[in-house]
């Protein structure tokens, strides 16, 4: 799905990536690992488009992603999290997340000023007469007639789509009660999963998570567990970047070890946990073996 | 002094949750008593030129004139609330696009300009609005690319071309002027318009001696507009331009186009902006460069800030004060630099948000205040 093809990034003096090479499959949770300033997040940002690779290539489903724009690189079907958060904090929970929807819509500026892209609405989805008497009934009679006659704009249909979407990610990451809240509100536990809500919104292929359990405590950890298993069982491949080893090891198909900006070893969470070279990496090598 | 401060900042508390309280409950009504309250009151303003209320009415100026002004300004407001309020982006120099579309009206429509061919009124304001647009696409091109201040200073420039050109060239005949700025007349009007009332009070509405029509004619651009804008704002493009505002760079990671969306937030601000100049210089019928100053820009600004960037109905008081003031208090004019500037200090001490914030910020301020203390 994912290949990135020999990667390297030098920033001025500083090899940040060199020749990395890996690839993520389909329908997998891959993990990518290592030290701090092993080079994990340029990586993620040389796939999103933030940093553009010295040379080398990554292409996403056969396209090259290298030289797109980066709204363009989330439109293919890429999107992402951050390692401090930075969500929209004066927009509602709500807002950030259809922000993240209207990646997939096809209003455009003209469309939403004057909204006559109308698309017929079938009977039922009409809208309801419920005032019982009085001005408000005759107003929602007129709205009815007016819809059977005229259809809806396209941007009334897709923001009643893309509420709807938002809802349910709210609710899939456990924070929908909190919808109307600011996010700047919302508690650093629930930022975090507003993030992946937000980045689930944009309807990826692929989602790469930047060290989201950082600060979390375990109960919580369990829960981002469960949580990105669930992801990968609607069918988002999961490249995940993660410091701590247990949560890697339990939720990972594949990992991948990175240090100083080299990719070390790569396999499955037991072979890696067995390869020396990744244990030197963490552990570092005992003065005598050196 | 610091018992004042704090009994100052207590009563502003007050009125502020007293706002947010009036604002709630003008939400909670159904919709058809808002939308019958809303035409009251737009009824209210057609008619207020009649009205002739005491206090309000201006004894020094033709108050229906001071009613044109203000509208102009609302529309200004409007225009620059695009820009700075929703999209963010710092523009000192708003007037540019005003003087442009107020120029091309100038240029097309009067006998007296190098353009000796005259095109009625109609046909000049569209064509002011496409070229004040085009003028913010051109700027925006290559300057959407700065961020913060130094967009600031590029627009700061441009505003001061705009003045320095137009008092230079001679195809805005320098500093002479053009008269004769084609106002909309009767002769122009299409057929389906003959039921308009052209004659109030015995006097043609489009004329200096009863400038009524020029109000209403700026009053109804005003409504649309506002009612323009503020779809755009309950859409997918007002949510891309608070998120640009917010974060750039993480709105364009999760697919906005944000290049795009800041052209379209400069172009529709310069379209607002010459639109309002067109409309303001079709009623005064004579233009030089005097009434573009870097100062009346830097006024726009603060008349938005000071109304509360991000609200259009704060950016409209903003503005309306700004217009309405030096003509009630005719003291005032020679101070107005002076009473804003400090009113615009007064306001980031105590009221940051503005007199009508959008609600967000209120919010956000409000966090900031408290989070204020414990540091």
């Amino acid at each position: 799905m994912l290949e990135v093809d020999n990667v390297t990034i030098r920033f001025g003096g500083v090899v940040a990536l060199d020749g990395v090479d890996f690839v993520v499959r389909e329908g997998e949770i891959l993990g990518l690992i290592g030290p701090n300033g092993a080079g994990k997040t340029t990586c993620f940002n040389a796939i999103t488009g933030v940093a553009k690779p010295t040379k080398g290539a990554i292409r996403f489903n056969g396209e090259s992603v290298a030289g797109r724009k980066r709204y363009k690189i989330t439109r293919l079907g890429i999107a992402r999290t951050f390692q401090n958060i930075r969500l929209f904090p004066e927009m509602t929970a709500l807002e950030n997340v259809l922000v993240g929807a209207d990646a997939r819509h096809k209003t455009s500026v003209v469309g939403a000023l004057l909204r006559v892209y109308r698309v017929p609405v079938k009977r039922h989805e009409l809208a309801e007469v419920t005032a019982t008497g009085g001005l408000a009934r005759l107003a929602q009679q007129a709205r009815r007639t007016g819809q059977r006659f005229f259809g809806l704009s396209r941007h009334t249909l897709e923001e009643r789509a893309a509420r709807a979407k938002a809802t349910e990610l709210l609710r899939l990451v456990g924070i929908d009660v909190r919808a109307g809240e600011l996010a700047r509100n919302l508690s650093y536990g629930e930022q975090r999963r507003l993030e992946i809500a937000r980045a689930l919104a944009t309807e990826p292929g692929l989602l790469c998570l930047d060290e989201p359990a950082a600060g979390f405590n375990p109960a919580e950890k369990e829960e981002l567990l469960a949580l990105i298993r669930k992801i990968r069982d609607t069918g988002v491949t999961v490249l995940l970047i993660e410091h701590d080893m247990r949560l890697v090891m339990g939720v990972t198909d594949r990992i991948v070890v990175m240090e100083f900006g080299k990719k070390i070893a790569e396999g499955t969470p037991a072979e890696v946990r067995e390869n020396p070279k990744v244990i030197a990496a963490y552990l570092g090598v005992p003065a005598d073996a050196a | 002094m610091n018992a004042l401060l704090e009994s100052a900042r207590r009563a502003d508390e007050r009125r502020a949750k007293a706002a947010i309280g009036i604002r709630d409950r003008w939400s909670s009504l159904p919709r058809p008593w808002r939308i019958a309250v809303l035409i009251a009151f737009i009824a209210l303003l057609y008619s207020l030129p009649g009205l002739d209320i005491p206090l309000i009415t201006t004894p020094d100026t033709d108050f229906t004139s001071v009613l044109f002004l203000c509208a102009v300004y609302v529309l200004v407001a409007v225009g620059l609330n695009v820009v700075i309020g929703l999209a963010g982006l710092l523009d000192l120099g708003y007037i540019g696009f005003y003087a442009v579309g107020a120029y091309t009206v100038a240029i097309l429509g009067s006998p007296n300009s190098p353009v000796v061919v005259k095109y009625p009124w109609i046909v000049c304001v569209p064509i002011a609005i496409a070229v004040a647009m085009l003028s913010g696409v051109i700027l925006g091109w290559p300057t959407l690319r700065l961020r913060g201040d130094y967009l600031a200073i590029v627009t700061l420039g441009f505003g001061e071309i705009i003045r320095v050109f137009a008092l230079n060239s001679d195809i805005t005949n320098g500093n002479r002027g053009i008269n004769a700025v084609p106002t909309p007349s009767e002769a122009d009007w299409p057929s389906w318009m003959t039921w308009f009332p052209t004659i109030h009070e015995g006097r043609p509405v489009f004329s200096v001696s009863s400038v009524i029509g020029f109000y209403w004619l700026a009053l109804t651009v005003v409504i649309i507009c506002m009612l323009g804008v503020r779809r755009l704002e309950r859409s997918r493009v007002g949510r891309s331009w608070l998120a640009i505002r917010e974060d750039e760079e993480a709105a364009e990671l999760m697919g906005v186009p944000t290049f795009k969306y800041k052209l379209w937030a400069f172009a529709i601000g310069a379209a607002l902006g010459g639109l309002s100049g067109a409309l303001f210089f079709s009623k005064q019928t004579f233009i030089n460069a005097q009434g573009f100053d870097l100062f009346t820009s830097i006024l726009w600004v603060a008349a938005v800030v000071i109304g509360g960037a991000g609200n259009q109905l704060g950016v409209a008081v903003g503005a309306i004060l700004l217009a309405y003031l030096p003509e009630r208090f005719r003291e005032f004019t020679d101070y107005r630099l002076l009473i804003f500037g400090v009113a615009l200090i007064v306001m980031t001490i105590f009221r940051p948000q503005g007199l009508l914030p959008s609600r967000r910020r209120t919010v956000e301020l409000e966090d900031r205040a408290k989070e204020a203390p414990v540091a």
